[in-house]
Formats: C-alpha cells, structure tokens, sequence
C-alpha cells in the first residue's frame, strides 16, 4: 500500500537512480582513500585514486646519469637504469627545454663526443671518449607511461616504522588497551542500576531516572579539568587506569539509560513468578534479567566500544601525550601535521585505525541499530 | 608490567570486584544485618528490600557522581577564578575577557552557523534517505552503507576528506576529487547549469521555505488569536530568526549570480574565510546522516497504513503524502534526530582540531577550550568556555529531562 503511489516505472526508475547516486556519494570518500592506501606514493602523485587503474603518461622527475665507469673498446661506458618498475618510456631528452628530443632507443650527442642512448624499459648506455670520472653527467627528462601499481608496503610500513612518535601497530596495541577494559567494565555497573531503576519500588526512583537521563547531555568538556585535578590528588595521575575510569563514567548514563528502557519492557509476568517462588532480587537479576537483557547488552557494548575506539579527546586529556601512550586517532594527528602530504603513509595509517570499528559495525550492525532506536524512539 | 596484561589484570579486577560487591553485599544485607529469621524477621525483609535499591545503584552512583555531576559544579566554580594568579575570585572576569577576544566571537557565531546547518542538513539528508531506501529491493544494503561512517572516527573521517579537499599546483594533476572535478569547469555552458543554476535553485528553495517557516510561526499573531505574551514573544522572535536567514539567503543568491569564479585556478578549500567551515561540516553531516536514517526510517515505517491509504484515495500525489502524511507523524522522532545531532554539534572536536586547528577562520568552542586549557593553560578561561558548551546545551537537558518526568507519570 505503502508504494502505491511508486508503481508508475518512471517514478520507480528516478528512486532507483536518486538512491543510488546518494550511496554512491557516501562511499566515495572511503573508497577514495581505500584505493589509495594501496598504491604506491608515486603513484598517489601521479594521478587522482579514481585513475588507480589507468596507464599513466607522466614526465618523470629528472635523474641524474650515474654508475661504475668501464673500459670498453677503448671508450669509456657507463650503464644504469632509469627504473626498476614496469613503466615505459616514450620519449626523453638531456635539457629542460627540450625533455622530449628523442625518440626511446634513439642516440643522442653529447658534449666532447660523447653519445647516450636510451631503451624504452628505461636502461641507458653512456659511452665517452674521454673518462667522465670527476665530471658533471648529465641528466635525463624522460616521459614515461606507468602502469598501475599496487602494493600493500604502505601498510606493513606504517605497522612497524615509528613515523610520528610511534608505531601504527603499537599505537593500535594502546588503542585496544583502552577501548576493551573501557568497554566491559561500565556494563555491569550499569546493569545493576538499570536493573533497580526498572524495577524496584524505592522513593526517588523517578528522579534518578531524571538525573540519568540529564547526564546524558552534559558535553565532557565539562568534566576534563575537574577530574584531572581529581586524578592527580588521588594519585593516579595521567595513564590507562584515569582513562579506563573516566570513559566507565561518561559511557554510564547512556549504558543505563539504554539497559533501563530495555528491562522495562520485559514481561512482568516473569519476574513475579521468580518472586513468588522465592528468588531473591539478586537470583532474579542474575538468572533471568542479565540473560534477557543480552541483546541491550550487545547494543551498548558496541557503542561503547565503538566510542572508546575512535575517540581523542579523552585519550589526550588523560592517557598523556608519551609516545608509548598514543592511541590511533592521537597518532593520526600527529601524522597529519607532519607527514600531511605524504598520503601513501597516511591513508594506511587512517584505513588501520578505522578496520576494527568497520569489522564491528558490519558484523554487529543489528544490535546497533537496535540499540540506536531503543536509544532515541520511544 | 605489560599495559595490555594490566589491561587483562584491570578487566578481571573490575569485573571480579563488580561480582563480588553486588553478591557480598546482598548476602552481608540478607544474612547479616537483617537475617529473615527470629521474632522481627517480616520486618527485616521489609528493612533488607528497602536498601536493596541503594546497594544495586550505588557503584553507578558514585561514578556519575563523581564523573559527571561534580565536575559540572567544579567547572563553574573554576570559571570564576583566574587561575594564573593563585585561583583569586574574580567574578565575571574571565567571561568579559574571552567575549573581549576575537576568536572566541570568532568560534561562538561558527558554532552557530554549525548548529543550525548540521542538524538541518543531516537531517534532511537521513529523511531523504530513509524514504528512498524504504522503497528500492536493495534498501537495506544501501542503508548499510550510507550508516557506515557513523563507525568511523571523527579523525579518520578529517584524513578521508583532507584527501578530497587536497590542492596541488595547477600544472600537476589534481589528486583531490573536489580540484580535480572544479579544474573541469571553465566557465561555459556546463558550469553556468552546475555552479549558477543548481546552487541558485537550491538556495532559492531555501529562501523560499525560510519565508514560509516565519509565516508558518507568525500566523496566529496575525490572525490575532488570544496567546500568553510569552507564546507571542517567542513567535516573533521566530519569525525575525527566519526573516534574517531569509535576508542572508537572498545575499547569497544575489552573489551566485554576479560573483566571478576563478576557473582554472586550484582552490585551497580549507583556507577560504566562512566557506572552509562548510567544508568541515560536510565530513560531520557525512557521518551523521546515517543515524539520522536509521531512526527516521524506523518511524517512517511505524506511520499507520490506513493514514496513507486515506490519502491516497483522497488523491494525494506521493510528496503531499511524504510532506502532509508521513512528515506530520514523525515529527517528534524529528525533533529527537535534531537534538541528538545538536548536542553532537556542541561537542564537536577533533575535525576542527585534525583539519584546520581553528586556523583560517574555523575555530569552534571545543577547540578554542581546548586551546586555552592545553595549551595556554589557562584553566579559568577555559572553564568558562566549557560553561558556554554547557550552557548552549542546557535548553535541550531540561526538555530531555521534563519529557521523562512526563513519561514516569
């Protein structure tokens, strides 16, 4: 009935059309960065990521004639390579104003009687009459076509070599050092209050449904200085136990919050019968709430996590600024300010530290969605 | 030792510990303090059930209280010190010198600007969505990907778009998708359609539905219905909100039609003044769409059959049935999303901090307290930064919390 008005096929078609064009739009910013953690640094430079699989024609930078001088036939050779890569020269010249003077095989003269010759694949001979030892060689401009090139060193570089005060791989260890403690500990400390909130009758309960759902919106901003100074008198100072305390009591107002809505709405019936045959507040949570309970659980788990994962401002206030305390987003912050256009460096750093939460979220996307509606319709 | 064994030391502590206190306290409650037996003991369950409740809450307590409540209270007290000459009292000072400062003006008014175009964005784009996937075979995986950078750090998301904002010289080619697809338009028939013509539909659309917003608020004072001053003050002040937006919105359409575009020249997006801050609202209104989708999506569908079927056989073309129908019915889930993206909004961060540091005119009050505390140290003032966030947000706490009293009725 719902898409009555959607039977005419133009109509169907233009929907069709209009959602595709906006997943489209979605996606692109990831993919974008996706393809080009996996091309090489040069490549990255050499043309847009939606290129990745086109031949490039490009000028390469100029590279300077070098290599071991040898006697041959009474001239003096030297030999080398342009490359090592697949790429294809076309055209290459000796000066700057003329960079595509000759041909690929084609000799050129030098100065002094000396001749250089080129190859397509990038190898050149340098033959002289005289010896070159202690002379200028000179360079060539070469105009070269280079395949697509795919690589995955970007991420086993950025996983080992400490870039910007760390690791990506420690840095990731750090990250999971927080995210998971912070993520288990606040949902059972949650679940017992949800489980009194929801019910049982005591006065004030009403009120401290109020203050919970209060606390829900008050920015952690507000909570930074305070609780620094806190942790510093009771002695913890800057470090994981700070952090791991800090997110339990930000991640606590929407855990019990979310818990509560949920318990609510469990059959009545079943926590009279417990009642009546003699279990005590404590069995009934623990035997029949906290099972129950499980998919409310999972929803919480993964926003907490998901939140703990991707957060910074926490993790500068509380874990410090020492490099073997950066978590992932402090790292990538770092790298963004001193390796900013280094994007093959980058894009794999940011595609490490978003795999976890895009692993959970495709994995867990049910409960997630279920919790985000218990969350805010009621 | 090892921060991940203390991690697993830590979890087991904590998980233990949580264990243990519930079942030793309700044992010590049940067994010990008072035991259901001997001549009172109808009166100690009675006792024992009433301090249940407390000891199931209190670890839950202690935290928020501690976490949440007293820093609250703290900050305010902090923002009335000056924290560089020994924390003396010094009332408002601190306020009248942040407002005193430029980039603290600066940071209020883009604030602004964020609050009311990322909700409005977000959630018109999640509607759009909701109501395109609702009807197409392959919705749901359309749905998942368009939910899918909610999973992404605000961070990854600053280094995915910095990658699509990124500006090269004119005589390389563009890496940025946004250079490389502005390097396309040179000011012929295409980029008058595309860089006058849709922008120019857009705001115009806008202005359009400005007016009739301020018309809509306005109407009953026109038509001179009895409302208590406060209902028709607030009216008016509604209306004057949507008349200055509509002005500013007729500025802009005035300037799309005679600004001249620098084609052909690379742009550097995050270093142009005002527009840089669209810039960096994209990557929010980029994430925050899909959460906007997911739950206008669930009400979308939660709107009764027979409302729509009454329409239809009414005659209703498909948008008076989305704008007349659907829309009215899930006007309070609206107003949730808007809220829930609002508070987002105020807290927002780490964009501003990866992208551009406040630099080139961006700077929002999150950074500009983290400014001040971390690295002017100057916590007065940053306190009262922070005191601005929260009171910014304190209109929708009290609603939160005044529609749950409501509820608990």
């Amino acid at each position: 009935m719902d898409n009555i008005a959607g039977k005419k096929p133009a109509l169907i078609w233009a929907v069709q059309l209009s959602a595709a064009a906006l997943v489209l739009l979605w996606v692109i910013p990831t993919l974008g960065l996706l393809v080009s953690s996996f091309r090489t640094g040069d490549q990255i430079v050499g043309s847009g990521w939606w290129q990745a699989l086109t031949t490039q024609e490009q000028q390469l930078s100029p590279i300077r004639v070098e290599g071991e001088e040898a006697a041959k036939d009474g001239a003096f050779v030297i030999e080398g390579k342009l490359f090592d890569t697949a790429t294809v020269l076309s055209r290459w010249g000796t000066s700057s104003k003329e960079p595509t003077a000759f041909a690929a095989g084609e000799t050129a003269p030098l100065d002094g009687g000396a001749t250089l010759t080129v190859q397509a694949d990038g190898s050149y001979v340098l033959t002289s009459p005289v010896t070159t030892a202690g002379a200028r060689l000179p360079r060539i401009f070469a105009s070269a076509s280079t395949p697509p090139d795919f690589t995955v060193d970007n991420y086993t570089n950025v996983i080992s070599s400490p870039l910007a005060g760390q690791s990506i791989g420690q840095a990731f260890l750090n990250t999971m050092t927080v995210a998971i403690p912070a993520t288990i500990i606040p949902i059972l400390v949650a679940a017992f209050a949800a489980y009194a909130l929801a019910w049982m009758d005591f006065p004030g309960r009403a009120l401290l449904v109020a203050f919970v759902v209060g606390l829900l919106v008050v920015p952690l901003q507000l909570a930074l200085i305070p609780l620094l100074q806190f942790h510093n008198w009771i002695g913890i100072g800057k470090g994981y136990l700070g952090i791991w305390m800090a997110h339990t009591g930000f991640g606590l107002p929407l855990a019990i919050y979310l818990l509560r809505n949920y318990m609510v709405g469990l059959p009545r019936d079943i926590i009279e019968n417990a009642k009546v045959d003699g279990a005590t507040d404590f069995q009934i949570f623990t035997k029949i709430i906290l099972p129950l309970s499980f998919p409310a659980l999972a929803s919480f788990a993964i926003f907490q996590f998901l939140w703990t994962w991707n957060d910074l401002l926490v993790a500068l206030v509380f874990l410090g600024t020492g490099n073997d305390q950066q978590v992932l987003t402090g790292n990538l912050v770092n790298l963004m300010g001193s390796r900013g256009g280094d994007w093959e460096i980058l894009s794999a750093s940011a595609f490490v530290s978003i795999a976890v939460p895009l692993l959970v979220f495709f994995s867990m996307q049910r409960f997630l969605v279920r919790g985000l509606l218990a969350g805010s319709v009621k | 030792m090892h921060p991940a064994m203390q991690a697993l030391v830590v979890i087991l502590i904590g998980v233990g510990g949580c264990v243990g206190y519930f079942y030793a306290s309700n044992l010590f409650l049940d067994k010990v303090l008072f035991p259901a037996r001997g001549p009172s003991a109808g009166r100690n369950i009675n006792r024992a059930n009433a301090i249940r409740p407390w000891l199931f809450l209190f670890p839950a307590l202690l935290l928020l209280g501690m976490y949440l409540a007293y820093p609250v209270f703290a900050t305010a007290w902090l923002s009335f010190m000056d924290t560089r000459k020994d924390g003396a009292f010094i009332g408002f000072g601190n306020y009248s010198a942040m407002f005193a400062e430029p980039k603290f003006v600066e940071s209020l008014t883009n604030n602004l600007v964020w609050l009311i175009v990322v909700p409005a964005a977000s959630t018109a784009f999640g509607l759009l969505a909701a109501q395109l996937t609702d009807r197409i075979k392959w919705g749901n995986i359309a749905k998942s990907l368009i939910f899918m950078p909610m999973a992404i750090s605000f961070v990854g998301a600053s280094v995915i778009f910095k990658l699509i904002y990124d500006t090269r010289d004119a005589s390389v080619a563009q890496i940025g998708l946004l250079n490389a697809l502005w390097m396309k338009f040179d000011g012929g028939a295409w980029s008058t359609v595309f860089l006058r013509g849709l922008p120019a539909l857009l705001v115009g659309g806008l202005l359009l539905s400005a007016l009739y917003a301020g018309y809509l608020v306005l109407r009953p004072v026109l038509a001179g219905r009895r409302e208590a001053p406060l209902f028709v003050a607030a009216r008016i002040l509604g209306a004057l909100v949507a008349a200055f937006l509509a002005y500013e919105l007729g500025t802009w359409l005035a300037g799309i039609f005679t600004n001249e575009l620098p084609y052909g020249t690379p742009q550097v997006w995050l270093q142009m003044p005002f527009w840089n801050n669209f810039f960096l609202m994209a990557v929010l209104i980029w994430i925050q769409t899909g959460f906007a989708m997911v739950i206008l999506s669930a009400a979308l569908r939660g709107v009764p059959e027979d409302t729509i079927e009454a329409a239809i056989i009414d005659g209703a073309n498909p948008f008076q049935i989305f704008f007349k129908i659907k829309v009215p019915q899930i006007m309070g889930t609206i107003v949730v999303v808007w809220t829930t993206i609002t508070i987002t909004v105020l807290k927002v961060f780490d964009i501003v901090l990866a992208m551009t540091n406040g630099q080139w005119e961006t700077q929002v009050l999150a950074n500009y307290m983290y400014d001040k505390l971390f690295r002017s140290l100057d916590w007065g003032m940053g306190s009262a930064s922070a005191m601005i966030i929260m009171l910014l947000v304190t209109p929708i706490l009290i609603w939160n919390v005044w529609n749950v009293r409501k509820e608990m009725r």
